[in-house]
């Protein structure tokens, strides 16, 4: 019955303590809407900067496009859950998930097969994956649209609560592959660029995303996310329990993650390349899987965040809040994964709580000027970051012990086998 | 067996970059049918909009300066350099109006001709703001940068965009900038000729005769000081001795030092040179556009580190040819493409350079550094 180890034991319960400690003190309302509102944004940038940290502080490639992904996902699953919610219909989720499966298999189907061709351009695959990805899509609405009032009247049939939380996990999941798998397309030209440009074409594809949010009436077509107005009517679903839970998830995927022999791979790409490379690794391939992994995060943590307050505008998907997750994780510590989590709560709670609740009368407008200046000193005083690569024992890296009996022990071994 | 033929077609299409090339012929294809279309049906409206992106691209060119330069020495991009652009821009402007700096010549000496003291007056102003730029910039490097000179690069960064923060929300506080839009109160008015087939003719307030471009001082005035200060700043790193230093912390710090050079010195001093570019670059911004306020740098500064990166960071004639390629792409799509999806064109370019040339149009190929 030795299943867990205790610092799973510990991790688990302590994590499952906070839960109740926190869903109790907002129940009795000692914890106001307010601070409830900001625990849950500091779970949400907790998700986003950990893929972020899995891309940059594991795999040490630096990417300003989280933001983007984050924004895609944010979009897409509000664009499913306010179709069923406004307009009674499931036709968003349906074509959301066609869409996303379709394409999905046909990139695996095409990664599989492309991985055994030697001297592959990175452009012209993604060519192909981009022409495929198309047709799948089309494909997917025209068929979506037709097989919608059958699924429309099978959930109509279960109570209003229990299908809106259906379609919302729906949404967030299928949402998070959409990052995932656009993360894929533009990531596979992408990524063969040296580390500082690489982070430039990914600043470029958030603003880019960024300025089509701002038209997405006019230039993509959805009337009901009301371009640079603001997307409002979403319904606000995203409760501290499925916060907690997918931030859980989370943290485990990405330490048994890290712990695999993928885990390890990805590690040593950001090591040294050129060492990874004569061990046999192929960098290519983890730097995309870690990408694709950390995009996945990012819309995952983007749906998430769409259901808290009901309301998505594109400012806040600008480029300039697109270093938060960067200085989340660089202020937490590169590769730790506890400190991107203390971080991204300690960011929330003061820049979101305590700078706008306490600040006095007329210092209002302090907030930013107190917030770069925490951030400048704590650099310049611990450039690697408050954990640096400290992480609590759940987390912590188990390095596979050296097999390399002593002699005598060796000579032992062969006479009990003998 | 069919599916061995299939395979080793795709293969065939694969290996060649058949696929790639194809897609970006098709892109560079549409982008030069609809110049050629554009530049057919009205030529006039085409040229008018290249004398605009020439406007446009000669001030992200003097910002762009500040990014390759700081970033050819100690490999930092340098967000912060968008604010000192903002700065050098609001201390014009608190020159003009407060401190009438560009009177000063005609107190002193009141027998010079009205023209000559409104020049001298004028350099005045911008030698002003890019002594201010300058300052603040050694400032910055000193305290923020230089403490972090051996720290994982990252936090150097980090600490860039934290400066970057303060000097926006610093300026936006109502004793320091103030959070409105100001006017720029410009030291010359704006005269406007009119270029066409009958020679030029100065514009006076009605409607511009037909078939004809517009060409006011305002652009004369920034594509000449940027153009002089260019080539000041080509002398000073090809020909003196700073210059020589400056290059040579570039290539190797470690050497340089040995070689008996203050690299930290140097350094300084290329933050310097660079942000006295952009105090420069806000002052003329702010004439041709005439509307300041605290945001202003952002995009600018970002769109001008863009024209860095596609000209090759580190490379000076780089960041030039990338500054005026930036102020066409956006002056030309915004008039016959979209208005709303100008900065996405521009960002688009530089994701397909990038892809061509992955480290710019004339930078050198990245080398091993130790």
């Amino acid at each position: 019955m030795n299943k867990f180890s205790k610092s799973t034991l510990w991790f688990l319960g302590s994590a499952v303590a906070v839960y109740l400690v926190i869903q109790i003190l907002v129940s009795t309302e000692i914890l106001s809407q307010f601070w409830n509102t900001i625990i849950r944004l500091g779970a949400v940038m907790a998700i986003v900067s950990i893929g972020l940290n899995l891309i940059y502080g594991f795999n040490g490639q630096f990417s300003l496009g989280q933001w983007g992904f984050y924004a895609i996902g944010a979009y897409a699953a509000a664009d499913v859950t306010y179709r069923w919610s406004v307009n009674n219909s499931a036709d968003g989720v349906v074509v959301l998930a066609l869409a996303t499966t379709l394409s999905g298999v046909a990139i695996l189907w095409l990664h599989k097969r492309l991985s055994k061709v030697r001297g592959l351009d990175p452009l012209s695959a993604f060519t192909l994956y981009l022409t495929s990805t198309i047709l799948l899509s089309v494909l997917a609405v025209r068929v979506g649209v037709a097989i919608t009032p059958a699924v429309t009247s099978v959930l109509s049939m279960l109570p209003a609560a229990i299908s809106m939380q259906i379609v919302f996990i729906l949404a967030v999941i299928f949402s998070a592959i959409l990052a995932a798998e656009i993360s894929y397309l533009f990531g596979l030209p992408i990524l063969s660029l040296g580390s500082d440009y690489f982070g430039i074409a990914t600043l470029g594809f958030t603003i880019i995303v960024k300025i089509l949010l701002d038209n997405s009436d006019t230039l993509l077509g959805f009337v009901e996310m009301k371009g640079a107005r603001g997307m409002v009517g979403i319904p606000k679903v995203t409760s501290l329990f499925w916060v907690f839970i997918f931030l859980v998830m989370v943290v485990t995927f990405i330490r048994n993650l890290l712990r695999s022999s993928y885990g390890r791979a990805i590690i040593s790409v950001r090591e040294d390349e050129i060492a990874a490379k004569a061990m046999g690794i192929d960098i290519a391939e983890y730097k995309i899987v870690a990408f694709v992994i950390g995009s996945f995060l990012a819309g995952l943590a983007g749906a998430l965040y769409a259901h808290i307050n009901g309301f998505l505008h594109p400012d806040t998907f600008n480029f300039i809040k697109s270093f938060d997750p960067m200085i989340i994780v660089v202020f937490g510590g590169l590769g730790s994964i506890t400190g991107t989590i203390f971080a991204a709560f300690a960011w929330a709670l003061i820049l979101e709580g305590v700078l706008r609740l306490f600040l006095p009368q007329g210092f209002e407008t302090w907030r930013f000027v107190v917030y770069p200046l925490l951030l400048i000193i704590t650099m310049l005083l611990r450039p690697a970051g408050i954990f640096g690569n400290y992480e609590i024992p759940f987390l912590r890296q188990v390095l596979p012990k050296i097999r390399q009996p002593k002699p005598v022990e060796a000579e032992k071994a062969v006479e009990v086998k003998s | 067996m069919n599916t061995s033929i299939a395979s080793s077609l795709v293969q065939q299409v694969i290996q060649r970059r058949w696929l790639g090339k194809a897609f970006l012929a098709l892109l560079i294809l549409l982008a030069a049918w609809k110049m050629t279309t554009s530049l057919l049906e009205n030529p006039l409206l085409f040229l008018q909009q290249v004398v605009n992106g020439l406007q446009l691209g000669f001030v992200y060119a003097l910002i762009a300066l500040g990014y390759t330069m700081v970033y050819g020495i100690v490999r930092l991009i340098n967000f912060a350099h968008g604010d000192v652009f903002m700065v050098g821009a609001f201390v014009s402007y608190y020159s003009i109006t407060r401190f009438q700096i560009h009177l000063i010549p005609k107190t002193i000496l009141p027998g010079l001709p009205d023209s000559a003291a409104l020049i001298i007056g004028a350099i005045l102003v911008i030698m002003v703001s890019m002594a201010s730029c300058a300052l603040l910039a050694i400032v910055i490097e000193r305290m923020a940068y230089k403490p972090l000179r051996n720290a994982p690069r990252i936090s150097a960064l980090i600490t860039a965009i934290g400066v970057s923060f303060f000097l926006e929300y610093f300026a936006a506080l109502q004793f320091v900038f103030t959070p409105n839009f100001i006017t720029y109160r410009r030291p010359i008015s704006v005269v406007t000729w009119a270029i066409g087939p009958n020679g030029i003719t100065t514009l006076t307030g009605d409607a511009p005769p037909e078939g004809t471009i517009l060409f006011s001082n305002i652009a004369l005035i920034i594509i000449l000081t940027s153009i002089a200060l260019l080539l000041g700043l080509q002398f000073i790193v090809r020909r003196t001795r700073i210059g020589k230093a400056m290059r040579a912390v570039a290539y190797d710090k470690q050497t340089a030092r040995l070689m008996g050079i203050n690299a930290d010195g140097i350094i300084s001093t290329t933050f310097a040179i660079g942000a006295s570019l952009a105090g420069a670059g806000g002052m003329l911004y702010a004439i041709a556009f005439s509307q300041i306020f605290f945001w202003m740098g952002i995009l600018p500064g970002l769109k001008s580190f863009v024209a860095a990166v596609l000209g090759g960071i580190g490379s000076i004639p780089g960041a030039f040819i990338g500054a005026l390629i930036m102020g066409q792409a956006e002056v030309l799509s915004a008039a016959y493409i979209s208005t709303p999806l100008r900065d996405a064109i521009a960002f688009s370019i530089l994701i397909v350079v990038l892809l061509v040339r992955p480290t710019g149009l004339f930078g050198e190929p990245e080398r091993e550094k130790a």
